[in-house]
């Protein structure tokens, strides 16, 4: 697809946080997942009449920890509004959330971008709600199922300014939300099961002028994704200017296995809300004091956990940027380089070999068939030179595959590096008597040129060894024998 | 027996005069014998009365005398209870077995009340005629031709007629303290916060409060005292020791100051209603209050503000009735639009729906500002006119109702004029203060009222003022004839 001249993108992103609680936001009933349907939608949940909503505490400071994180404004007194409309997962007719005094006043987000820039996206507010509940369509002959075992968990939604311009940037943001509420420990952040919910706002114009119309795209539950659907959804809005048409403001669904969305309602389709403050619960306050407790107790946020990862271990800030990114990336990354004890090599293994690993099997890394633990100790067994870098790939293999800890592998298949001098110098002898014209070539050569030609040599030696002789005892064995 | 209070009966029973059975038996007799005049009760649950009487019997039997123990009370059918229809007199929950009991019902409950059923009222507490219930309207004991008020119009005809010694009942606009006035008997609506509103089935969630309706001030206290309280369920009850009530009746009200707003007494009001009220502030004015007249004038707004309010709020409170997890569901809905169509439309009376319509239009995108808010912004004026006056008065004073009980049908088709019928009452709702209903008079043989109101949490005192001035009077123990 060809454009012509040039375009700004402007994304914006609203992302829905399930709050990692016990109990659901206004009932006290369990927030457990994956048990019959309707077996966790008690009274309250069921919106039976006469029942009323108590708010979770817990909630609420998980609201405050992610706008302590963030940088944003904490309002000391907001407001549960019911948004009203029919839905038969709805089970009272209207959502309770919050409109107009929001718990999360302004924040911002610093993100990094491969090309080494920093920018700074704004956070316009965020605030508390009850997720609804599911309507199940399989299974009911036609008939519609309702599971209200969802129906009250506590979100918070983040609604970004639309300071994005390009997918990479949106997802950097997305990425970094996501690290941040993983480190909080206020979200499990698993967005294959909803608990992380992205929609996108997307318009496009020429440099200079007003913004554009814009779409929103929904139901996106993995990074890629939303990279291929705002791409999609950009060069679609494109297309449809180019041609002389007008972009409908519309909310978009995407498909991630067919590459493709379409359009779910537009505007005119749109409810009227009658959003008014919920005259069953009080206004949310938070003291001063509240707020200093949960500042105090904060984890360690992404930000300081890369500036650590620069001072301490010596990476790149991309690199920084990449291990901090997520909490289960950089608690194995961390427990890795202790085990390990080299961060430098740990960082390397994490970002290469494993994450082409977990990449390719479409595994999270929380999920790694080889624990940080068996990680650390295979480096420590190429640090103390027990086995080559070489050797160390084809261990970490067996160690993926199952087959026990790296040196219980190194053990069994016997691929410790040789270390008697005498074995190796008996093989080299071998090698130069057995290679007698390379053996004449290499003496012939300058230095230059013997540098190159000294590999033959060692490729003999460690193919004779399989592996397992320490290349550098090769190099200078064979200097002097040569 | 049934002419006696409830206060009365407690001393009764506690003195072995009569048991709860005897007692209990007797009252359902009554019910048997004259409701299907009255139309005053929904549902009447004898098994169960008859089980809790024999409970009441034996814990009074080992000393167990608790507040209310062994006594009958009837509750409105708003209150969920337990494996009991709670129909909120509407065709929408005819069929609804409610699966818990309300908090003011369960405390009540809990200090030894028998429940004897659930009174009829204007569906869902729409309305001030009771002749919105689909159930059939409820007649006032005083003349049948007449209406009892509304909303709690079967707990106050219900308890005028003796067919029940104690009741309770809602108040969101006066739908306590009006058909109190219209039977004659004493009606309470505590403080907002005061009595917890866990079960009971919302109208509008900021003005809804239950409270006690009894033959005397002093049996509403005994009431109360059971039903008040914190209640951690409802976020907006509010955590404020309970006073004593009881102990608080007899104080002196040498020296009390009573506010009498003019705004109580508009130059159009009925002649007979006005002095109705006068002579029973006069009365008290005997025993050493001190009338002092002040103006509230921000209450003149009260009626069009509530209209508001109340079905904005009443409009997403029953959204939760839609046909798909309990009540009314229409035959063979054809789609999802259909089923929430039809079983709505269905299962509505008219004068929920219209409530519905208006509140949905309050609340519509560019009309929230000019009503929902606008609104709210008179219910502070009112609220500041209150807290003004109460600088300087320890009671405010004035007629409940600006009418008497009028006849069946005669506003059926004029819902504005029946939404006056609160005029007097609304303003104490959109407060959120204390008040009550003590019968004080007769015009043309049927009751009048007088209304008491207080500060906030100042139930005990309005209780007091009641009670002295039932010490002197006597309306509040005339009953009507042909229930016998």
């Amino acid at each position: 697809m060809s454009h012509s001249g040039n375009w700004e993108v402007v994304i914006g992103l609203e992302v829905h946080v399930q709050l990692a609680t016990q109990s659901k936001i206004f009932s006290g009933t369990s927030t457990q997942t994956g048990d019959d349907p309707n077996r966790h939608a008690s009274l309250i949940d069921l919106g039976m009449p006469g029942t009323l909503p108590v708010v979770n505490k817990e909630a609420i400071r998980n609201a405050v920890r992610f706008g302590l994180a963030v940088n944003a404004d904490i309002a000391r007194r907001s407001v549960f509004e019911r948004k009203n409309y029919f839905y038969p997962d709805l089970p009272k007719g209207y959502q309770t959330t919050q409109l107009a005094e929001p718990i999360v006043g302004a924040g911002e987000v610093e993100i990094q971008l491969e090309s080494g820039d920093k920018k700074l996206v704004r956070i316009h507010h965020a605030h508390l709600e009850e997720d609804a509940g599911k309507s199940l369509h399989e299974d009911f002959h036609g008939q519609t199922g309702i599971d209200l075992n969802r129906a009250g968990t506590p979100l918070i939604e983040i609604v970004s300014e639309p300071d994005m311009s390009s997918a990479e940037e949106a997802v950097a943001f997305a990425r970094k939300l996501h690290s941040i509420v993983t480190s909080l420990g206020i979200c499990d952040g698993d967005m294959s099961q909803g608990n992380m919910r992205f929609d996108v706002n997307i318009s496009v114009r020429r440099p200079g002028e007003p913004l554009g119309t814009r779409t929103e795209t929904k139901n996106l539950n993995s990074f890629r994704f939303m990279e291929k659907a705002i791409a999609l959804e950009v060069a679609r809005q494109i297309d449809v200017l180019e041609d002389g048409g007008e972009i409908v403001q519309e909310t978009r669904l995407y498909n991630g296995e067919t590459n493709t969305a379409r359009s779910m309602r537009t505007k005119e389709d749109a409810n009227d809300y009658r959003y008014f403050p919920c005259p069953d619960l009080l206004p949310v306050m938070v003291s001063e004091e509240d707020i200093q407790t949960l500042r105090d107790e904060l984890p360690e946020l992404p930000d300081a956990r890369k500036a650590r990862y620069i001072e301490q271990y010596q990476l790149s800030a991309y690199d920084a940027d990449l291990l901090s990114g997520s909490i289960a990336t950089a608690r194995y990354f961390e427990t890795a380089a202790e085990h390990g004890g080299d961060a430098k090599l740990a960082a390397n293994w994490v970002m290469g070999e494993l994450a082409a690993k977990l990449n390719a099997e479409d595994k999270d890394i929380a999920d790694s068939p080889v624990s940080a633990e068996h990680l650390g100790e295979l480096i420590q067994r190429l640090k103390d030179g027990t086995i080559s870098s070489k050797i160390a790939k084809q261990v970490f293999e067996a160690c993926w595959n199952g087959d026990g800890s790296p040196d219980r592998i190194i053990e069994a298949q016997g691929l410790k590096q040789m270390s008697d001098s005498g074995e190796l110098e008996k093989i080299v002898d071998q090698v130069i008597a057995d290679s007698p014209a390379q053996v004449e070539d290499y003496r012939n050569s300058d230095d230059a040129k013997r540098k190159k030609k000294i590999g033959f040599f060692v490729g003999q030696v460690m193919k004779a060894t399989q592996g397992k002789a320490n290349p550098q005892q090769v190099n200078q064995l064979l200097q002097q024998k040569l | 027996m049934h002419d006696k209070t409830l206060t009365e009966l407690k001393a009764g029973l506690n003195a072995g005069d009569f048991s709860s059975r005897e007692l209990t038996e007797h009252f359902l007799d009554r019910i048997k014998r004259h409701d299907g005049e009255l139309n005053s009760f929904i549902t009447v649950t004898e098994e169960q009365a008859l089980r809790q009487a024999d409970a009441a019997d034996q814990a009074i039997a080992a000393g167990d005398h608790r507040l209310l123990t062994g006594l009958p009370i009837a509750h409105k059918d708003i209150f969920c209870t337990e494996g009991v229809r709670t129909s909120c007199g509407s065709r929408m929950l005819d069929n609804f077995i409610a699966p818990y009991t309300a908090t003011a019902v369960e405390k009540m409950a809990t200090e030894g009340a028998v429940m004897l059923g659930k009174t009829n009222m204007d569906e869902f507490a729409m309305g001030s005629s009771n002749e919105t219930s689909f159930y059939g309207p409820v007649k006032n004991p005083w003349d049948t031709e007449r209406v009892p008020g509304g909303s709690s119009g079967g707990a106050a005809a219900g308890l005028a007629a003796r067919l029940a010694p104690g009741a309770t009942g809602t108040d969101t606009g006066g739908s306590i303290r009006q058909p109190a006035a219209l039977n004659g008997v004493t009606g309470l609506k505590p403080t907002y916060g005061r009595v917890s509103r866990w079960g009971m089935i919302a109208f509008a969630s900021s003005l809804d409060q239950a409270g006690p309706l009894g033959l005397s001030a002093a049996d509403c206290a005994l009431m109360l005292q059971a039903m008040a309280g914190h209640d951690e369920k409802d976020s907006t009850c509010l955590n404020e020791p309970v006073d004593d009530y009881l102990g608080a009746l007899d104080q002196s009200v040498d020296g009390l100051k009573i506010g009498v707003p003019e705004e109580f007494f508009p130059d159009n009001l009925d002649g007979a209603i006005a002095d109705n009220a006068r002579e029973a502030m006069r009365e008290l004015e005997k025993q050493g209050a001190k009338l002092i007249k002040l103006s509230l004038p921000s209450i003149k707004l009260s009626v069009p503000a509530y209209y508001v309010i109340a079905p904005a709020e009443a409009s997403s409170n029953l959204s939760r009735f839609d046909g798909v997890r309990f009540g009314y569901r229409c035959e063979d809905p054809k789609d999802l639009e259909d089923l929430y169509k039809r079983s709505r439309s269905e299962g509505f009376g008219a004068e929920v729906k219209r409530r519905i319509l208006v509140g949905t239009y309050a609340l519509s995108a560019g009309y929230y500002d000019a009503y929902y808010k606008r609104a709210q912004k008179v219910r502070r004026l009112i609220r500041d006119d209150f807290s003004r006056a109460f600088k300087d008065v320890d009671v405010i004073m004035g007629p409940t109702s600006p009418e008497t009980a009028f006849k069946l049908g005669a506003k059926a088709d004029d819902p504005v004029n029946m939404y006056m019928a609160d005029v007097f009452t609304i303003a104490v709702n959109l407060a959120g203060l204390p008040a009550l209903s003590m019968p004080s008079g007769f015009i043309n043989g049927l009751p009048a009222g007088t209304q008491v109101i207080g500060n906030y949490f100042q139930e005990g005192r309005i209780l007091n003022v009641a009670h002295r001035y039932q010490m002197a009077t006597d309306w509040h123990q005339q009953a009507p004839g042909g229930f016998a």
